[in-house]
């Protein structure tokens, strides 16, 4: 079972190539197929999980590159921790992609469609089965490529096309990261593959394991998200919607959480490190709440609500053992609440023309009640009302958040995450009430194009998967949480959850303290955006407000930081070159031109001057045979 | 005159070898810088005929040099052939040819005569510089004698080695000579007959008078022609043979090949391998609307 | 003096008539100006065949004096021919080979 498990890979790779290869004569089957792949490795997957119990089991597939005393092979580990990732990204990525059947059956280019999005997933488990850092960074790569290919699906418009590769290059930022991380590791230890890194980092200076530690989280900031390169997850959203919610939501965005939490024992032996995870967490949650609030673009302030929560699953991670099982609670709920969102937000997309600003639509929920069902189902568990998924999760991280050692650490981190829970149940509040109660505002205006809104429910093959994952939202954290079978099924990767004993805020009482602060977030929602009309045009507001529009000036940083200073060089580059190089060329050119035009002017045509210049040369061969003699 | 006695007594230490005597010394040193004056005048003076005449000083005084030097035959010849026949031939053709044009002073060519007398100078000055060291320090056999016919010089030496050693290359320049001399009177021959040059209305009025063998240009292949080549007969319209097409010289097409080929141009016999079979429809009549 | 004073006039005559090649413009002063190079060079055969005792210096003067001669023929007749044709018999006529 185990010896053929390189079949979870080769279902969705075979069904890419044969959908990119295959053409125009796919088109009538292809998204069949497409969906076909993802549920045989979802089967197999659950197969799989079902026989194991959880410890490591390698399979090496062949040798890829022997070089000298580097030697990489291909490799798949199934143990706990790349299991739940399996089960995560078949079982809601079959999902999302029997969902995208409707929501693309208007484009022409489904058949396409369906080969990236098995490409993202042959990638995406190559990344959590792989058993080296190799193998990783190899899935890594991938899913990046297949993230460009499909946030630039729309490639007529120039939006989307920047934003493709506006997302490649910044994770490309990250993957210099993770890298060097590998380069050091090889270094330092001899070995690319986790049990040797692992055996051998204790016995690394802590200058290099922390700075393997640092690059490991660059790369995982670049594929996650994270600040400082949190800035493409937001411009993602140009990509079809299936796809936010697949890969900008459930599976490539947590890449970098996988990372961390695969390399527990290389954080373990540095907790500046960790403590370095754990600032990053906090910061990105708290700039990902605050900037949410702000947008009126349903998708966008989704995706900051997804920057957000990788921040709480960063923070989790970066606790240590005390927080590994947490974030990968917390990711794997997330998966499901997060998914069920977008799904639900690509069905009243769909519904009203693909419009996306929030200030027109109102009232929907008449219109289109089983999105409204179950994208409130997804709310909920998102603010973390009680005992749906969001709840435990959420509220599991905050109190390991509340257990640290020192208390300054405890205060300021955990009071970071519950003030962002707070503002999570602000804006997603927010959210709801502009789109799904309140007055309708789409009966008075009319979309972009020009036509008119008529929302409907939209078809079942989408609202089933919707239905499935709002299921999800509401009872896997319960699932997950009972006799702690999650932290105890992962104990064999991620090592024993411990619980701290005493907090400053002690365990019980923190349910309590967050849940008040969110429904206060859902009041101070209600008051400010439930009682009040809500204008269809944007109105000016204060400098906060205008600050978060423009994401925290997050781009404007990158763009005075990095990109003017590039163009201000390829400019003197250029200068360089055309002076410089082009300046020698041509003038070599040019001095031969003239020096030929002034030579020419020795062929006079009279034969008394070719009789002189006959002298002059005897007279010189002469000379030389003189010299040469009586030197 | 220390480089002389230097160069005297050097000699006569070395014991044996012969000085050049007063007598011979003398003479080379009067007609030695006389043949000089004659080579400059050549060249400075702007008659073409004076120039000759410079040219005539020198090559007498290289006579008298070719006689100090125990050579009488090439003396004599030198001033007897040489001058006397060469320049004197000179002399005939610049009467006939150049009297009248006179070298302007004016040069054309900008900086010639600077970078002419510059590098004659400079070549002068390499040659001398390298004859320098040998001036003083060249021992001289003894010439021979040129009145022994055996073993001197003088005509009785010359021949010798001319018709013995040198007989091949004596041949050569004999027949050379020959060559030159069917040369001059070939590239100098000047038709008698020719009257200034006709104007194309007098030259047609001569060949239909019958001065010239025919009245128009020999007949080349022509369009009925089936091949360019010479020996390729022209063909008349009828499809006959042009009688003067026939080259004299060379053997023409055999008639075998001729007649298949006029065949297939008449039209007649039944070739289909040519691009008349590619024609749809009445091949045969095509040509025949008026 | 020695017989190297022969070679020293040669030499002299040689630069002479190489001058003279360069700047006289009339064809058959030009041509002079070979026939005196030609002539240095017959002396310092003469010369060569004293100094060393043997003829055949001499033997080669004379047969550059038949081949002078008969070059001497040939080219007069040209000048000649070119003369007729075009009435001048300067060597800058022909310039049109140039740049």
């Amino acid at each position: 079972m185990i010896a053929s498990s390189w079949l979870l890979v080769a279902f969705p790779a075979l069904g890419a190539l044969i959908l990119l290869a295959g053409g125009r004569r796919t088109d009538a089957w292809g998204h069949l197929l497409g969906c076909a792949t993802v549920l045989a490795s979802f089967a197999y997957g659950l197969a799989l999980f079902f026989t194991s119990n959880g410890e490591p089991e390698d399979v090496t597939l062949y040798s890829w590159l022997p070089a000298g005393d580097l030697q990489v092979d291909i490799g798949l580990r199934i143990d706990a921790l790349s299991l739940v990732f399996v089960l995560l990204i078949t079982g809601v990525g079959s999902l999302i992609h029997i969902y995208a059947i409707g929501y693309m059956s208007e484009d022409s280019d489904r058949r396409r469609f369906f080969g990236y999005f098995n490409l993202f997933v042959a990638a995406m488990l190559v990344l959590v089965l792989g058993d080296n850092f190799v193998s990783l960074y190899l899935g890594w790569e991938g899913v990046g490529l297949a993230s460009y290919l499909l946030i630039g699906w729309y490639q007529w418009k120039p939006s989307a096309a920047t934003a493709a590769k506006k997302a490649f290059i910044m994770n490309r930022v990250g993957d210099v990261g993770l890298a060097l991380a590998i380069f050091l590791m090889w270094k330092n230890i001899g070995s690319v593959s986790y049990d040797d890194v692992f055996a051998g980092i204790g016995d690394v200076e802590p200058g290099v394991s922390l700075a393997i530690g640092l690059l490991l989280l660059l790369g995982a900031c670049g594929k996650s998200g994270q600040f400082p390169l949190q800035a493409w997850l937001p411009d993602a959203m140009e990509g079809p919607t299936p796809v936010s919610a697949l890969i900008h939501a459930a599976t490539m965005v947590t890449a970098g959480v996988y990372l961390i939490a695969r390399s527990a024992p290389i954080y373990n032996a540095n907790p500046d490190a960790q403590l370095a995870v754990v600032i990053i967490g906090a910061i990105t949650l708290l700039l990902g709440a605050i900037i949410g609030c702000a947008y009126d673009d349903i998708k966008k302030v989704l995706a900051y609500s997804t920057v957000s929560q990788i921040g709480y699953m960063m923070l989790a991670v970066g606790l240590g053992p005390f927080g590994y099982a947490l974030g990968i609670m917390h990711l794997l709920t997330h998966g499901f609440f997060k998914a069920g969102l977008f799904l639900g937000a690509g069905s009243v997309m769909h519904g009203m023309n693909d419009e996306v600003d929030m200030r027109k639509f109102g009232g929907l929920w008449r219109k289109m009640p089983i999105t409204f069902a179950t994208f409130g189902i997804g709310y909920l568990a998102l603010i973390g009302f009680p005992f749906s998924a969001g709840y435990f999760s959420k509220d599991a991280i905050i109190a390991a958040a509340f257990g640290q050692e020192e208390t300054w650490r405890a205060w300021l981190f955990g009071g970071a995450a519950v003030l962002g829970a707070g503002l999570t149940a602000f804006y997603m509040t927010r959210l709801m009430l502009m789109t799904f109660f309140g007055k309708r505002r789409w009966t008075e205006i009319t979309s972009e194009d020009g036509r008119e809104f008529h929302p409907h429910e939209s078809p079942p093959v989408m609202t089933v998967p919707m239905i499935l994952l709002a299921i999800g939202s509401a009872g896997a954290g319960a699932f997950f949480v009972f006799n702690h079978q999650l932290a105890e099924w992962l104990t064999p990767s991620l090592g024993k959850l411990q619980e701290a004993e005493h907090g400053v805020i002690s365990h019980s009482v923190v349910p309590f303290v967050v849940v008040g602060i969110s429904a206060l977030g859902v009041l101070l929602a209600w008051l400010f955006v439930g009682r009040q009309e809500t204008p269809v045009e944007r109105p000016e507001a204060s400098a906060v407000v205008r600050a978060a529009r423009n994401d925290l000036y997050g781009n404007t940083l990158n763009e005075t930081l990095v990109a003017r200073p590039g163009v201000w060089l390829s400019r003197a580059l250029v200068y360089v070159d055309n002076k410089g190089v082009d300046g020698f060329v041509n003038g070599l050119a040019a001095l031969l031109g003239g020096s030929s035009g002034r030579l020419r002017r020795l062929q006079t045509g009279f034969v008394r001057s070719y009789a002189l210049s006959m002298l002059a040369g005897s007279f010189l061969l002469m000379g030389l045979l003189l010299m040469v003699r009586f030197a | 005159m220390t480089s002389f006695s230097q160069a005297s007594m050097l000699l006569a230490q070395q014991g044996g070898q012969e000085v050049v005597g007063t007598g011979e010394t003398l003479a080379f040193w009067v007609f030695g810088p006389l043949a000089l004056a004659g080579g400059l005048g050549m060249i400075f003076v702007r008659n073409a005929v004076h120039s000759a005449l410079w040219l005539v000083l020198t090559m007498l005084c290289l006579g008298v040099l070719y006689l100090l030097q125990s050579a009488p035959f090439l003396g004599f010849t030198q001033i007897i052939v040489y001058t006397g026949a060469v320049m004197m031939l000179f002399l005939f053709v610049l009467m006939m040819a150049g009297r009248d044009s006179a070298d302007s002073m004016v040069e054309v060519l900008r900086g010639q005569r600077l970078l002419a007398a510059l590098f004659g100078v400079g070549f002068a000055a390499l040659l001398v510089g390298v004859l320098a060291p040998s001036l003083v320090s060249v021992p001289a056999e003894a010439p021979p004698n040129p009145y022994d016919p055996a073993t001197g010089g003088g005509a009785g030496g010359l021949g010798r080695l001319i018709f013995t050693e040198f007989l091949f290359a004596f041949e050569l320049t004999a027949a050379l000579l020959i060559v030159a001399a069917l040369a001059g009177i070939v590239l100098a021959y000047r038709d008698r007959r020719e009257g200034p040059k006709r104007s194309q209305r007098e030259l047609v009025e001569a060949r239909f008078r019958g001065e010239y063998k025919r009245r128009s240009p020999a007949p080349g292949p022509g369009v009925f022609a089936t091949g360019n080549s010479v020996a390729t007969p022209a063909l008349l319209p009828d499809g006959s043979i042009a009688p003067e097409s026939l080259s004299e010289l060379i053997e023409s097409t055999n008639t075998a090949r001729l007649i298949a080929e006029h065949e297939r141009v008449l039209g007649a016999g039944d070739s289909h391998d040519d691009a008349r079979a590619l024609l749809g429809g009445e091949s045969e009549q095509e040509g025949e609307r008026t | 003096m020695t017989p190297t004073y022969y070679l020293l006039l040669a030499a002299l005559l040689f630069a002479v008539g190489a001058v003279g090649v360069l700047v006289r413009r009339n064809a058959i002063v030009v041509f002079m100006c070979i026939e005196l190079m030609l002539n240095s060079v017959n002396l310092t055969l003469v010369t060569f065949a004293r100094v060393s005792g043997e003829l055949d210096g001499q033997v080669m003067a004379f047969f550059v004096m038949v081949v002078a001669a008969a070059e001497v023929v040939v080219g007069l007749a040209i000048i000649m021919a070119i003369f007729r044709a075009r009435r001048s018999a300067s060597v800058d006529d022909t310039n049109l080979l140039k740049y």
